[in-house]
C-alpha cells in the first residue's frame, strides 16, 4: 500500500529535505502548494523547522509561509501516523448514514477527527466529499478510495491496517 | 485474445474493482485463456459498480456488480464468451440506464481505455482541435458563443463572452485555467472525466489557448482527487510526447502547455479568484471584483477560468459545429448537463441529458428512487449552497432560470436525495457549520454570521426562544445574502432558508435532549 510514512523521524531530522524539494520546482514561490504537498508525502507532515528553510529558498517572509501552511487544512503541523484515513463528511454521505460512520470511526479508534491514534497507526481526518458520493459514505486511506463503508467494514479495516 | 473491461474510476475502485481486475487475471491465467484488461473509465451506472464488460461479436456485455468472489463462476458460464450468468445484464449500449441518455461530453468515457491516444484519436477526439488549428481566434470564440454554453461551475456565465473578453485582452502573456477543484459535495462529473477521458479536457483546453491567445494553462485538482491527479499528468506527458501539446501542436504556429497543481482541502479553492490566488502559492483569500480575472488574472494576466465540463464540451462544438450544441435544452440553458445523482439513490450515478429534464424524471426514471426504498424527504441540487427541495417540487425542470425563480440553484448538477430520515434542522446546521470551516475569513458576514448560524440552530433546536431566534436567524441570513464578497457566505443562506421554508416542522420539534458530543 502507498503512503506509509516509516521514514518521519530520519526524514525530519535531515534538514535539507525541505530546500531539496524547493530547488524540484525551481524556487518558485508560485509552487508552494506543491512543494508542500511533496513535503508532507515525504516526511509525514509540514515540520515546523522547514518554514524558515521554504521562507528563504523562495524569496517570500516566513509569515506568508506560515500563512499559507495554516491556511489550508491539508498540510499537517505534527506528526501523522502510518496510515491517514479521510471520512468524507459531506451531504452526499450523510444521507448514507455517514454521520453514523463517523461516529463509530472515531469511537473504533478512540481519537477526534485530526488526531492519531496512540499506537500511532491511524491519523483520523475529516474531509468534505472524495467524488465518490454515487458509492456513498465514502473514506480514502492514505491515496486508497473506499465506498459503500460501515461501521462493520470500518472495523475490518482498522485491523487490516494494524497488521 | 478476449477483451474484458474492468474500470479503473475511483468510485470502482472504492468498491473492489482492483480486486475483481487481479482475480481475473489470474482466473485467466489458470484456465489458460487469453485474456486481455482494459482498465476503462466509467459507464457511469456506479451503482453497478464494478461493472464488468467482454468484447463480443454483438458488441460488448456487461456484468454488475462483480465481486472478486464471482469471477470462477464467472469464467464457468463462460462470461468471456459472452455466456450467460447471473450478473448478465446484455449488451450495455441496450441498458435503459445509458440508452436514454444524451451523452456529448460523455460520450466516450468508459468506452475506451483513458491514457490510449490510439482510442481517443479512433473515437472522435482531436476531431475539434484539428479544426480549431485552422480558425482564427475569434472565428472559434463565435462558434463557442454560438453553441449557448454556460459555465458548468456553478454560475452559469456564458462561455463564449468570457473567453471574447480575454481574446480581445491586449497583453503580451495570458493564461487558461481549469478549475477542476469540485469542492460541490455531491458532485464527481469533473472527476470522472479525469479519470476518464482526460484528453479530452486537454483538447478542450488547448482550443481555449487558441482562442484566446494564451500558450499556457493551469489545472488546479483537490488533493482528494488523487487518482485524477495521475491520471491527468500521465494524459499530459503523453500528449505533449505525441505533439498534441507543446511547441508547435502537430506542426502548427500554435504552441501551449499544460501542468497540473494542486489544491489542499480548502473549499473556498474552488472560487475563482481565491483559485488563483492558490495558483499563486498563497492563501486563497477571494478577491474583490471588478479587476474580473478576464482581464487580470492569473499573476495580473488575462485569464480564461473554466470549470471542466464547460471545457469538456467544448472539443463537441468545435466538432460538430456550435449549432449542433444549442439544438439541446431549453430556455437560455442550452446543451447537456452531466447530472451526477449521488447519496441515497438506488441508482446512483452519471446521467448525461439535454437541460429541460425534470428533477422527478432524473430521480425516478434514472434513480430509481431511494436506496433505502423509505420515501424520499429532500433533496439538494446544485452542492452545499445548494436548496433543499421537498417531493413537491420535483416537476421544476433542469433549467438555469427555473431553478433560480424558485429559490434554488443547478449549480454544477449534483442532486443529493435524502430519505424520511433526514433531519432537515441537522441540515441546515451543517450548512453554516461548513462555512464556518471554509470560510476564507475576508468578511464578517460570513466569517462570524456562520458561526452565530450554528449558535442560533442550536438554540432552536433546543426550544430556545424559538419564534425570535427563527427571526433572528432571518436576518442573519440575509445580512450574509447582501454582505458577504462571494457566494460562499452569500449561498449559504440558500441551503438554511430552504430547509425553514420547505421544512418547518423539524425546526419546531419538542426540544431534544443536548445530545452527549
Ligand atoms: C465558494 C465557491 C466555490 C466554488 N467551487 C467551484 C468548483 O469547485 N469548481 C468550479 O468549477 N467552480 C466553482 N465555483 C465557481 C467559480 O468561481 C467560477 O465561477 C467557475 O470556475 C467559472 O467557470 P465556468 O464559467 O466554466 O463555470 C465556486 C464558486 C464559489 C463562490
Ligand atoms: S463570503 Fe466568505 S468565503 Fe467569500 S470572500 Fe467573504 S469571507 Fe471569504
Ligand atoms: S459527499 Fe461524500 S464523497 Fe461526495
Ligand atoms: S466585511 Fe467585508 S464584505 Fe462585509
Amino acid at each position: 500500500m502507498r503512503g506509509k510514512h516509516t521514514l518521519i523521524d530520519v526524514r525530519v531530522t535531515k534538514p535539507d529535505a525541505a530546500s531539496v524539494i524547493a530547488s524540484r520546482y525551481d524556487n518558485k514561490p508560485d509552487a508552494l502548494l506543491e512543494i508542500l504537498h511533496d513535503l508532507q508525502h515525504e516526511v509525514g507532515h509540514v515540520p515546523e523547522a522547514a518554514l524558515p528553510v521554504l521562507a528563504k529558498a523562495l524569496n517570500i517572509s516566513r509569515a506568508e509561509v506560515h500563512g499559507v501552511v495554516s491556511f489550508y487544512h491539508e498540510f499537517r503541523r505534527k506528526p501523522a501516523g502510518r496510515h491517514v484515513v479521510k471520512v468524507c463528511r459531506a451531504e452526499a454521505c450523510q444521507s448514507m448514514k455517514g454521520n453514523e460512520l463517523a461516529e463509530a470511526a472515531q469511537k473504533s479508534l478512540k481519537v477526534k477527527f485530526g488526531e492519531t491514534t496512540s499506537d500511532g497507526a491511524i491519523t483520523l481526518e475529516a474531509v468534505y466529499c472524495l467524488g465518490l458520493c454515487a458509492t456513498s459514505p465514502s473514506l480514502l486511506v492514505d491515496e486508497r478510495p473506499m465506498g459503500r463503508m460501515t461501521p462493520q467494514k470500518f472495523e475490518a479495516l482498522v485491523k487490516e491496517l494494524a497488521s | 485474445m478476449i477483451k474484458v473491461y474492468v474500470p479503473k474510476d475511483s468510485a470502482a475502485r472504492a468498491v473492489g474493482a482492483d480486486e475483481v481486475a487481479d482475480a481475473i487475471v489470474a482466473e485467466a491465467a489458470a484456465r489458460k485463456i487469453d485474456v486481455k484488461i482494459i482498465r476503462n473509465g466509467s459507464r457511469g451506472l456506479l451503482w453497478l459498480e464494478p461493472f464488468v464488460e467482454v468484447e463480443t461479436a454483438k458488441g460488448r456485455v456487461a456484468f454488475a456488480p462483480v465481486e472478486a468472489g464471482d469471477v470462477k463462476s464467472l469464467f464457468d458460464s463462460k462470461f468471456h464468451e459472452g455466456g450467460k450468468h447471473k450478473l448478465s445484464l446484455g449488451l450495455t449500449e441496450e441498458l435503459p440506464y445509458l440508452k436514454n441518455q444524451e451523452r456529448l461530453t460523455f460520450a466516450r468515457c468508459g468506452i475506451t481505455d483513458p491514457l490510449s491516444l490510439d482510442d481517443y484519436i479512433s473515437h472522435g477526439g482531436f476531431v475539434g482541435l484539428k479544426k480549431a488549428l485552422t480558425m482564427k481566434g475569434a472565428e472559434i470564440v463565435a462558434e463557442v458563443t454560438t453553441s449557448g454554453l454556460r459555465g458548468r461551475g456553478g454560475a452559469g456565465f456564458p462561455t463564449g463572452i468570457k473567453w471574447k473578453t480575454v481574446h480581445d485582452a491586449k497583453a503580451e502573456q495570458k493564461y487558461v485555467c481549469c478549475n477542476a477543484d469540485e469542492g460541490d459535495s455531491g458532485t464527481f462529473a469533473d472527476r470522472m472525466v479525469m479519470e476518464g477521458d482526460p484528453f479530452m479536457l486537454i483538447e478542450g483546453m488547448t482550443i481555449a489557448g487558441i482562442a484566446v491567445g494564451a500558450n499556457k494553462g493551469f489545472i488546479y485538482i483537490r488533493s482528494e482527487y488523487p487518482d485524477a491527479i495521475r491520471v491527468m499528468k500521465d494524459a499530459i506527458r503523453i500528449a505533449t510526447t505525441a505533439k498534441w501539446l507543446g511547441q508547435n501542436i502537430q506542426g502548427s504556429a500554435h504552441s501551449f502547455s499544460l501542468e497540473v497543481r494542486r489544491g489542499a482541502g480548502a473549499y473556498i479553492c474552488g472560487e475563482e479568484t481565491s483559485m488563483l490566488e492558490s495558483l499563486e502559492g498563497k492563501r486563497g483569500m477571494v478577491r474583490a471584483k471588478p479587476p474580473i480575472p478576464a482581464l487580470i488574472g492569473l499573476f495580473g494576466k488575462p485569464t480564461v477560468i473554466n470549470n471542466v465540463l464547460s471545457f469538456a464540451a467544448v472539443p463537441y462544438i468545435l466538432a460538430e459545429g456550435g449549432k449542433a450544441y444549442e439544438n439541446y435544452g431549453m430556455g437560455r440553458s442550452r446543451g447537456t448537463l452531466p447530472f451526477q445523482l449521488a447519496g441515497n439513490f438506488k441508482q446512483g450515478g452519471l446521467v448525461e441529458k439535454a437541460f429541460g429534464i425534470t428533477l422527478g424524471q432524473l430521480i425516478n426514471d434514472f434513480g430509481g428512487g431511494t436506496a433505502t426504498g423509505k420515501p424520499l424527504r429532500a433533496v439538494q441540487v446544485g452542492g452545499p449552497l445548494g436548496a433543499y427541495l421537498p417531493a413537491s417540487q420535483l416537476n421544476l425542470q433542469m433549467d438555469y432560470e427555473a431553478f433560480a425563480a424558485n429559490g434554488a440553484m443547478v449549480g454544477h448538477g449534483g442532486v443529493v436525495v435524502f430519505d424520511d430520515s433526514a433531519d432537515m434542522a441537522a441540515q441546515a446546521r451543517f450548512a453554516m457549520e461548513f462555512c464556518a470551516i471554509e470560510s476564507c475569513g475576508k468578511c464578517t458576514p460570513c466569517r462570524i454570521g456562520s458561526t452565530r448560524g450554528v449558535e442560533v440552530i442550536d438554540k432552536i433546536v433546543a426550544g430556545i426562544a424559538r419564534d425570535e431566534n427563527l427571526s433572528l436567524l432571518d436576518d442573519l441570513c440575509q445580512t450574509m445574502t447582501d454582505g458577504s464578497l462571494c457566494a460562499m457566505g452569500g449561498l449559504t443562506p440558500m441551503p438554511v432558508q430552504s430547509a425553514i421554508k420547505y421544512f418547518p416542522e423539524d425546526f419546531d420539534r419538542p426540544a431534544k435532549m443536548q445530545a452527549a458530543e
